[in-house]
């Protein structure tokens, strides 16, 4: 297949001309140069990916498509999910980020006030967008495409730089430099992290083909902790809780083609490594690695969907919803090692794919989702949902793209949230065939959680859509909201139709995955059993069948049948326009509809335990009696008890260590030359006895 | 078009067309456990042909969605009603959609219901919908949990196909797993179907209301749609657990005896849970909002101990 490795080059090359392009030109030139690189590499990569998966076969791409020493790059079905997912995303937002970074349409600086969301800040610079918009997109294909250790800790660390670089787009911004500071701090441990474990994994040389360190054996605890460090470093990337930190501060902050790059692609890559490492290069371990992912992935899922529930920074929204989503994919991986190490190879098929499927369908429809905030933010100057509403009527296509990326992330038939989860779900319902009854006591368990965790996006998505676009607009800029330009609108509509089509075939997509679960070793030797059977216009798990195309038409057929038939009926009366019912009040005013902290209260009561929140409630009296109440003062807020408990105690041990450490800084050049003797006098000493 | 599409186009119909029925007879036979004589049991079809005739009302600040709701809700809860078997087990059409469609299928209806009643702007609606969604995001891990049960029980999340197995092995019914997996379902379609203890569906205060508040800006042919896609939704609930748990008389060959068979066993369980529906709503009186969540937890630990069971009952 010559045409793939042409391919490759033409991505590389197509997304160093959109860097350099969008770096030397100036304004709409430089936009559309920027533009142009990102979507013609990824149109490129997208490519690549259905060439791959639909030939199956894996490739090595000669070093020339990346001219640096020790790099080896290779391409198989598993990296090919992952090359689908860069190229959709990545020309969704090349073509989104053409009409995001020209400037605003002019709006009256609102004081920022609740939410922490603030107004709208001068505009970034989009000759930067533009080139970093190229750079993450090449460093997350070479990311993919890396067969040793060394290019996969280049480009891991690339990457990383990149997203950091993001983050930092608005750098007058002290949320962004705090986000940019978390970041940096927390991809750092894990890059350490990574190091270790491919050192570890490869025995020291980092340049040795991954096929070289498919074949070592390793001791029982070498193993073990190659998968404790590889739980760390992609739980730090992949923002599992309570490595999650970072995540929603720097989500937000970014530009928004870039945070739905980050959100929907960039998330993967943890996704990615762990498949990686863990399944394809150590096949598998014992049951408990399963558990260890299945409980920090049902961890995340929880504690990702609530807090996103009293979110009304609708960004902060969706980073939270972002960590739900890769709880739910470490559950079915979770849930895949599980089955493996029983030998149970069909419910593990099921599960890897459901996995694999949902990343693929949670790149669509968050992308599709964070595209959509960013246009109400450039066109309102605010993220923050209690000053939002009514955009449906200003924003009608904005609207309802976003309202498909809510149906399709609450997981509605017949979109692409669903079909993933119905996998899911049937690889956790094959639980039962776990011969040890106190592990397939697990799976239950993890059905009830995932429920849990649907319903309450269901929930939180009705409060994101629902407050933000309908009812009465809840502030002026709300108010003088306009439609974003059209090629905002087609990022995102290519999204949208992702999301149609990905629910709607299944059937068409989940075979092509069982290439990836050949690519991870998982496959019986002799005939190839298809483990996921598709039947017509429909696929079946293990324990039962459904058909989204059909149930799409049924459900249309009705709604067309019940037309007709009110027509028939001579139910056509035509419809007046009355004031909302208001028990007698007089005027209906924006103040009076439910807000966003009062539509999440029902259930910030319920799951008080979780939350722990502080509620402050002041009421001023006056002097002379205590009947007479001047003013009452609630202050009601909900922080995080985690990175509380957990990072609050160790920054301070940093933060007295590093004091420990300034002691040694005594600002002398002689003194700084002297240490760097010391260090090379004991590095060499230490070579001659180790070495 | 093969007998056994006719058969489910006539299942659907049934359900459609029967159940507005359903709920005229759980009025009935309520008004009469209260010393009422009640509404005739046809009351529910006036009702809705009146409606129908009515000029629909629609609030300033309602968008298209608020107009579109209907027609999806009852689309949804329509092709729910094609998915459930009601006179026959192994027709081709269960393979379109499981048990965890079904639920899905539901779910979605109450999302874009929960929009409808934030979208005119009226603080009633915005009530209705977070209480809705509440309850829905609660009752969630209920179902799944009890599907578990269910499937492991049948090897299968196929419906006709959990129903057939059950008529093969007539003893796993009385099985712990199954009994405790019915009272959690049980108690799931209270909450679901909007019934006492958990929303009263025939209140008049709005403050109490949820699944009424959303509905409130409903007039006309739209209210028709909703409150016959509500029937629909009680009496799927109760085909669910009339022929999931008790299939007995469900027709496994299609001969005209065995559907006539099948058509007198629904009607007879149906009638069957429409008393116990009756003299429960007659029994208890609701529940405060916050103490919904309780009644579901319970629900929780009894679909938990089902499975617990049938896992070690294997």
């Amino acid at each position: 297949m010559p045409s793939a490795l042409w391919l490759a080059r033409a991505v590389m090359l197509a997304y160093a001309f959109g860097a350099v392009g969008a770096l030397v030109s100036r304004g709409r030139a430089g936009r559309a140069l920027g533009a142009a690189g990102a979507l013609a590499g990824s149109l490129a990569v997208l490519c690549l990916g259905v060439l791959v998966l639909a030939g199956g076969t894996p490739l090595p791409l000669p070093a020339l498509v990346f001219p640096i020493s020790g790099v080896l790059l290779r391409v198989d079905s598993l990296s090919a999910v992952f090359l689908l997912i860069i190229g959709l995303v990545g020309s969704a937002a090349a073509v989104y980020g053409y009409g995001y970074s020209a400037p605003a349409p002019g709006h009256p600086v609102e004081p920022a006030t609740g939410g922490g969301a603030g107004g709208p800040r001068p505009h970034p610079d989009p000759r930067a967008m533009g080139t970093l918009l190229n750079l993450l997109l090449a460093t997350m294909t070479l990311q993919v495409l890396a067969d040793n250790a060394f290019t996969f800790l280049f480009a891991w660390e690339a990457m990383s730089l990149a997203t950091c670089l993001f983050v930092l787009t608005d750098a007058a911004d002290p949320e962004a430099v705090r986000a940019a500071r978390w970041y940096l701090g927390m991809s750092h441990a894990g890059f350490a992290a990574l190091v270790g474990l491919l050192l570890l994994l490869s025995g020291g040389d980092l340049t040795i083909p991954f096929e070289v360190v498919r074949q070592a054996t390793l001791t029982a605890g070498v193993r073990d902790a190659v998968f404790l460090l590889a739980v760390f470093a992609f739980g730090t990337k992949a923002g599992l809780v309570p490595l999650h930190v970072w995540l929603p501060m720097a989500h937000p902050v970014a530009p928004s083609q870039a945070s739905a790059l980050m959100s929907a692609v960039v998330l993967k890559m943890g996704i990615y490594g762990l498949l990686r490492i863990v399944v394809d290069l150590m096949h598998g371990g014992p049951a408990w690695w399963g558990g260890v992912l299945l409980g920090a992935g049902a961890l995340s899922a929880v504690f990702g969907i609530l807090y996103a529930l009293l979110e009304s920074d609708l960004k902060r929204l969706l980073a939270f919803s972002s960590i739900e989503n890769i709880g739910i994919i470490w559950m079915a991986i979770g849930a895949g090692l599980i089955f493996l190490s029983y030998g149970l190879l069909l419910p593990a098929s099921v599960a890897f794919a459901g996995a694999l499927y949902h990343a693929l369908n949670h790149a669509a429809f968050k992308g599709l989702l964070f595209m959509g905030a960013g246009a109400v933010q450039r066109s309102t100057g605010t993220r923050n949902m209690e000053r939002l509403g009514g955009l449906i009527g200003t924003m009608p296509w904005t609207a309802g793209l976003f309202l498909i990326g809510a149906a399709a992330v609450a997981a509605l038939p017949p979109l692409n949230g669903f079909a993933s989860e119905w996998l899911i779900f049937q690889a956790l319902l094959e639980g039962f065939r776990i011969p040890q009854p106190s592990t397939a006591l697990l799976m239950p368990i993890a059905v009830g959680i995932l429920a849990l965790a649907s319903g309450l996006t269901a929930a939180c998505f009705v409060k994101a859509f629902g407050i933000t676009f309908l009812a009465i607009p809840r502030s002026p800029a709300a108010e003088r909201a306009s439609e974003a330009p059209f090629s905002m609108r087609a990022g995102m509509a290519l999204l949208a139709a992702a999301c149609i089509a990905l629910g709607l075939g299944p059937f068409v997509v989940v075979p092509r995955l069982s290439g990836a679960l050949e690519a991870m070793g998982l496959t019986a030797p002799g005939p190839p059993s298809p483990p996921l059977v598709t039947r017509p216009l429909g696929i079946a798990g293990t324990t039962g069948q459904m058909s989204p195309v059909l149930l799409a038409a049924g459900l249309l057929g009705i709604v067309a049948l019940v037309h007709i038939g009110l027509r028939l009926a001579g139910a056509r009366a035509p419809v007046r326009r009355v004031d909302a019912w208001g028990c007698g009040r007089i005027r209906q005013t924006p103040r009076m509809q439910y807000t966003s902290a009062a539509f999440a209260e029902p259930l910030r009561r319920v799951f008080a335990e979780l939350y722990r929140p502080t509620d402050d409630l002041t009421v001023h009296v006056h002097p002379a009696s205590e009947y007479f109440v001047q003013s009452i003062e609630y202050h009601a807020a909900v922080s995080p008890w985690i990175d509380r408990l957990i990072y609050r105690p160790m920054l301070g041990l940093l933060t007295r260590i590093a004091g420990r450490v300034r002691a040694m800084q005594g600002g002398s050049l002689h003194l700084y030359l002297l240490y760097l003797c010391v260090a090379l006098l004991v590095a060499l000493l230490a070579s001659r006895w180790l070495g | 078009m093969t007998a056994t599409a006719w058969l489910a186009a006539v299942q659907t119909l049934l359900a459609v067309g029967l159940a507005p029925g359903l709920a005229g007879v759980v009025r009935r036979l309520k008004a009469r456990l209260q010393g009422r004589i009640g509404p005739p049991i046809g009351q529910p079809y006036r009702e809705l042909r009146k409606l129908l005739q009515k000029e629909p009302l629609v609030a300033h600040h309602a968008s298209w969605l608020f107009r579109a709701t209907p027609f999806i809700v009852f689309a949804t809860t329509v092709a729910v009603a094609a998915l459930v078997p009601l006179l026959a087990v192994g027709l081709p059409i269960y393979a379109v959609g499981d048990l965890i469609v079904v639920v899905d299928l539901l779910l979605a209806g109450t999302f874009f219901l929960a929009l409808a009643g934030l979208d005119p702007g009226s603080p009633f609606g915005g009530m209705g919908a977070s209480r809705e969604m509440t309850i829905a995001a609660l009752a969630e891990p209920v179902i799944g949990v009890a599907i578990f049960a269910l499937a492991l029980t049948a090897d299968s999340t196929n419906l006709g196909r959990i129903a057939a197995r059950m008529l093969a092995h007539p003893a796993t019914a009385v099985s712990p797993g199954h009994l405790l997996a019915f009272a959690a379902l049980f108690i799931v379609t209270l909450a679901e179907t909007g019934r006492l203890p958990v929303d009263n569906p025939s209140t008049h205060l709005e403050l109490t209301m949820i699944h009424e508040a959303m509905l409130l800006e409903y007039s006309g042919r739209y209210l028709a749609l909703l409150e016959w896609a509500a029937d629909i939704k009680l009496f799927v609930f109760f085909a669910l657990l009339a022929n999931l748990f008790v299939p007995w008389g469900l027709a496994v060959t299609l001969t005209p005896l065995a559907l006539a068979v099948a058509l007198g066993a629904l009607a007879l369980k149906l009638g069957v849970l429409a008393l116990a529906l009756a003299l429960l709503e007659t029994r208890v009186a609701k529940l405060r909002l916050f103490r919904v969540p309780e009644l579901l937890s319970v629900s929780f630990v009894l679909a938990l101990l089902a499975v617990t069971a049938s896992l070690l009952g294997r």
